[in-house]
Protein backbone atom coordinates (compact mmCIF):
# COMPACT_ATOMS: atom_id res chain seq x y z
CA UNK A 1 0.00 0.00 0.00
CA UNK A 2 1.01 3.58 0.24
CA UNK A 3 0.78 4.16 -4.09
CA UNK A 4 -0.99 7.86 -3.00
CA UNK A 5 0.84 10.72 -1.83
CA UNK A 6 0.38 14.37 -1.19
CA UNK A 7 4.10 15.15 -1.44
CA UNK A 8 6.26 15.82 -4.90
CA UNK A 9 7.25 12.35 -6.69
CA UNK A 10 10.52 11.07 -6.73
CA UNK A 11 11.33 9.31 -9.40
CA UNK A 12 15.07 8.47 -8.17
CA UNK A 13 12.80 6.81 -5.18
CA UNK A 14 11.34 4.55 -7.48
CA UNK A 15 14.03 3.82 -9.61
CA UNK A 16 15.39 2.62 -6.25
CA UNK A 17 12.92 0.39 -4.77
CA UNK A 18 13.00 -2.30 -8.33
CA UNK A 19 16.95 -1.65 -9.06
CA UNK A 20 18.90 -5.21 -8.61
CA UNK A 21 21.77 -7.17 -10.11
CA UNK A 22 19.86 -9.25 -12.21
CA UNK A 23 17.39 -6.67 -13.67
CA UNK A 24 19.60 -5.21 -16.33
CA UNK A 25 16.76 -3.03 -18.04
CA UNK A 26 14.97 -0.24 -16.27
CA UNK A 27 11.92 1.67 -18.11
CA UNK A 28 10.45 5.03 -15.80
CA UNK A 29 7.36 6.83 -17.20
CA UNK A 30 6.65 10.28 -15.74
CA UNK A 31 3.21 12.53 -16.49
CA UNK A 32 3.41 15.41 -15.79
CA UNK A 33 0.75 18.55 -15.47
CA UNK A 34 0.31 19.90 -19.12
CA UNK A 35 -0.27 23.52 -19.24
CA UNK A 36 -3.35 23.54 -21.39
CA UNK A 37 -6.42 21.00 -22.24
CA UNK A 38 -8.55 21.06 -25.15
CA UNK A 39 -6.91 24.33 -26.30
CA UNK A 40 -7.71 25.96 -23.41
CA UNK A 41 -4.74 27.34 -20.92
CA UNK A 42 -4.52 25.56 -17.89
CA UNK A 43 -3.17 27.28 -14.69
CA UNK A 44 -3.09 24.33 -12.58
CA UNK A 45 -5.03 21.36 -11.62
CA UNK A 46 -6.53 19.64 -7.88
CA UNK A 47 -6.26 15.47 -7.83
CA UNK A 48 -8.87 13.96 -6.09
CA UNK A 49 -9.28 9.73 -5.53
CA UNK A 50 -11.47 7.34 -4.01
CA UNK A 51 -8.12 6.55 -1.80
CA UNK A 52 -9.00 2.74 -0.68
CA UNK A 53 -9.99 1.81 -3.77
CA UNK A 54 -7.33 3.61 -5.48
CA UNK A 55 -4.88 2.11 -3.34
CA UNK A 56 -6.42 -1.49 -3.73
CA UNK A 57 -6.58 -0.87 -7.79
CA UNK A 58 -3.13 -0.04 -7.87
CA UNK A 59 -1.64 -2.77 -6.01
CA UNK A 60 -4.26 -5.19 -8.30
CA UNK A 61 -2.14 -3.79 -11.52
CA UNK A 62 1.22 -4.29 -10.06
CA UNK A 63 0.39 -7.53 -8.99
CA UNK A 64 -1.21 -8.64 -12.27
CA UNK A 65 1.75 -7.02 -14.29
CA UNK A 66 4.42 -8.57 -12.12
CA UNK A 67 3.01 -11.94 -13.00
CA UNK A 68 2.98 -11.44 -16.30
CA UNK A 69 6.10 -10.53 -17.08
CA UNK A 70 9.36 -10.71 -15.11
CA UNK A 71 9.77 -7.29 -13.78
CA UNK A 72 9.84 -5.34 -10.40
CA UNK A 73 6.67 -2.11 -10.49
CA UNK A 74 7.60 1.22 -8.38
CA UNK A 75 3.89 2.90 -8.50
CA UNK A 76 3.13 6.27 -7.05
CA UNK A 77 0.02 9.11 -7.77
CA UNK A 78 0.20 12.46 -6.40
CA UNK A 79 -2.75 13.79 -5.50
CA UNK A 80 -4.11 17.55 -4.25
CA UNK A 81 -2.95 21.14 -6.13
CA UNK A 82 -0.54 20.64 -8.51
CA UNK A 83 1.54 23.36 -10.51
CA UNK A 84 2.07 23.14 -14.49
CA UNK A 85 4.90 20.72 -14.97
CA UNK A 86 4.65 18.64 -11.52
CA UNK A 87 4.30 15.29 -11.95
CA UNK A 88 1.25 13.50 -11.35
CA UNK A 89 2.45 9.89 -11.82
CA UNK A 90 5.71 8.52 -11.66
CA UNK A 91 6.46 4.41 -12.61
CA UNK A 92 9.33 2.20 -12.35
CA UNK A 93 9.29 -1.15 -13.82
CA UNK A 94 13.04 -3.05 -13.93
CA UNK A 95 13.51 -6.37 -15.65
CA UNK A 96 16.80 -8.46 -16.90
CA UNK A 97 15.91 -6.86 -20.60
CA UNK A 98 14.37 -3.75 -22.16
CA UNK A 99 11.93 -5.72 -23.89
CA UNK A 100 9.74 -6.42 -20.46
CA UNK A 101 10.79 -3.13 -19.22
CA UNK A 102 8.96 -1.42 -21.73
CA UNK A 103 5.68 -3.83 -22.09
CA UNK A 104 5.40 -3.95 -18.68
CA UNK A 105 6.02 -0.11 -18.15
CA UNK A 106 3.18 0.87 -21.06
CA UNK A 107 1.06 -1.59 -19.46
CA UNK A 108 0.73 -0.29 -15.82
CA UNK A 109 -0.01 3.46 -17.21
CA UNK A 110 -2.62 2.32 -19.24
CA UNK A 111 -4.23 -0.15 -16.36
CA UNK A 112 -3.67 3.04 -14.31
CA UNK A 113 -5.83 5.28 -16.50
CA UNK A 114 -8.52 2.59 -17.46
CA UNK A 115 -9.01 1.44 -13.59
CA UNK A 116 -8.00 3.28 -11.08
CA UNK A 117 -10.50 6.39 -9.60
CA UNK A 118 -8.80 9.33 -9.43
CA UNK A 119 -10.01 12.16 -10.84
CA UNK A 120 -8.76 16.04 -11.64
CA UNK A 121 -10.44 19.12 -11.50
CA UNK A 122 -8.75 21.87 -13.81
CA UNK A 123 -8.51 25.83 -13.00
CA UNK A 124 -8.69 27.47 -16.42
CA UNK A 125 -6.49 30.75 -16.81
CA UNK A 126 -9.83 32.63 -17.52
CA UNK A 127 -10.61 31.65 -14.09
CA UNK A 128 -13.60 28.63 -14.78
CA UNK A 129 -13.01 25.23 -12.54
CA UNK A 130 -14.06 22.12 -14.58
CA UNK A 131 -13.75 18.59 -13.86
CA UNK A 132 -11.97 16.41 -17.08
CA UNK A 133 -14.41 13.85 -18.34
CA UNK A 134 -17.38 15.40 -16.50
CA UNK A 135 -18.88 15.56 -20.04
CA UNK A 136 -17.90 12.35 -21.50
CA UNK A 137 -20.27 9.11 -21.18
CA UNK A 138 -19.27 6.65 -18.78
CA UNK A 139 -17.79 3.55 -20.18
CA UNK A 140 -20.06 0.62 -20.64
CA UNK A 141 -16.88 -1.92 -20.29
CA UNK A 142 -16.34 -3.20 -16.61
CA UNK A 143 -12.14 -2.39 -16.25
CA UNK A 144 -10.56 -5.61 -15.03
CA UNK A 145 -13.03 -7.69 -16.40
CA UNK A 146 -14.32 -8.55 -13.66
CA UNK A 147 -18.25 -8.36 -13.13
CA UNK B 1 -33.43 -18.27 0.66
CA UNK B 2 -33.71 -16.32 3.39
CA UNK B 3 -34.73 -12.90 3.14
CA UNK B 4 -34.44 -9.81 5.27
CA UNK B 5 -36.57 -6.85 5.06
CA UNK B 6 -34.69 -4.62 3.18
CA UNK B 7 -30.43 -4.26 2.55
CA UNK B 8 -28.90 -1.46 2.91
CA UNK B 9 -25.98 -0.48 0.81
CA UNK B 10 -23.79 2.20 1.62
CA UNK B 11 -23.56 4.45 -1.63
CA UNK B 12 -20.29 6.58 -2.13
CA UNK B 13 -20.61 9.51 -4.88
CA UNK B 14 -17.71 11.42 -6.20
CA UNK B 15 -16.19 14.36 -7.89
CA UNK B 16 -18.60 15.64 -10.85
CA UNK B 17 -21.57 13.03 -9.21
CA UNK B 18 -21.32 14.13 -5.70
CA UNK B 19 -21.75 17.76 -6.97
CA UNK B 20 -24.87 16.57 -9.42
CA UNK B 21 -26.83 15.10 -6.42
CA UNK B 22 -25.44 17.60 -3.76
CA UNK B 23 -24.20 14.29 -1.64
CA UNK B 24 -20.96 12.09 -0.98
CA UNK B 25 -22.65 9.46 0.69
CA UNK B 26 -26.13 8.10 1.10
CA UNK B 27 -27.32 4.85 2.55
CA UNK B 28 -29.94 3.13 1.02
CA UNK B 29 -32.07 0.67 1.51
CA UNK B 30 -33.15 -1.65 -1.42
CA UNK B 31 -34.93 -5.11 -1.74
CA UNK B 32 -33.55 -8.20 -0.84
CA UNK B 33 -31.72 -9.61 -4.00
CA UNK B 34 -31.29 -5.82 -5.47
CA UNK B 35 -28.38 -5.48 -7.90
CA UNK B 36 -26.25 -1.82 -8.51
CA UNK B 37 -28.81 -1.21 -11.25
CA UNK B 38 -31.51 -1.08 -8.13
CA UNK B 39 -29.23 1.65 -6.28
CA UNK B 40 -28.86 3.77 -9.65
CA UNK B 41 -32.38 3.57 -9.88
CA UNK B 42 -32.78 4.61 -6.15
CA UNK B 43 -30.32 7.36 -7.19
CA UNK B 44 -31.54 8.43 -10.28
CA UNK B 45 -34.84 9.33 -7.99
CA UNK B 46 -32.99 11.93 -5.94
CA UNK B 47 -32.80 14.99 -6.56
CA UNK B 48 -30.04 15.85 -9.23
CA UNK B 49 -30.31 11.94 -9.99
CA UNK B 50 -31.10 12.17 -13.37
CA UNK B 51 -28.17 13.76 -14.30
CA UNK B 52 -26.21 11.08 -14.30
CA UNK B 53 -25.14 8.41 -16.97
CA UNK B 54 -27.27 5.60 -17.62
CA UNK B 55 -24.15 3.70 -17.11
CA UNK B 56 -22.07 4.79 -14.79
CA UNK B 57 -19.15 2.75 -13.81
CA UNK B 58 -19.32 1.51 -10.44
CA UNK B 59 -17.52 -0.15 -7.86
CA UNK B 60 -18.74 -3.05 -5.20
CA UNK B 61 -16.20 -3.10 -2.23
CA UNK B 62 -13.12 -1.59 -3.69
CA UNK B 63 -13.71 -3.57 -6.78
CA UNK B 64 -15.01 -2.44 -10.51
CA UNK B 65 -18.63 -4.68 -11.09
CA UNK B 66 -21.17 -4.29 -13.80
CA UNK B 67 -24.62 -3.57 -13.36
CA UNK B 68 -26.07 -6.55 -12.61
CA UNK B 69 -23.85 -7.47 -9.91
CA UNK B 70 -25.96 -8.46 -6.58
CA UNK B 71 -25.82 -6.60 -3.46
CA UNK B 72 -25.91 -7.86 -0.24
CA UNK B 73 -26.37 -6.11 2.97
CA UNK B 74 -24.03 -3.62 4.26
CA UNK B 75 -21.90 -3.39 0.84
CA UNK B 76 -20.30 -0.89 -0.02
CA UNK B 77 -21.39 0.77 -3.80
CA UNK B 78 -19.08 3.81 -5.41
CA UNK B 79 -20.53 5.62 -8.41
CA UNK B 80 -17.47 6.90 -10.42
CA UNK B 81 -17.04 9.43 -12.70
CA UNK B 82 -14.91 8.88 -16.16
CA UNK B 83 -11.50 8.24 -14.64
CA UNK B 84 -8.60 11.22 -15.12
CA UNK B 85 -5.79 9.66 -12.82
CA UNK B 86 -2.24 9.98 -14.90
Amino acid sequence: MGFLTDTPLDVSRLVAEVLASDRGGIAAFVGTVRDHHQGRPVRELEYTAYGAMAEAECGRIVEETERRWPVRVALSHRLGLLAIGDAAVAIAVAGSHRDEAFAACRHVIEELKRRVPIWKRERYADGTVEWVGAGQAADLTVPGGRS
Amino acid sequence: MVTSASTTVHILLFAAYAERLGVERIDAALRPGATVADALAYLRALPGGTELPARPLCARNLAHVGADAPLVDGDELAVLPPLAGG
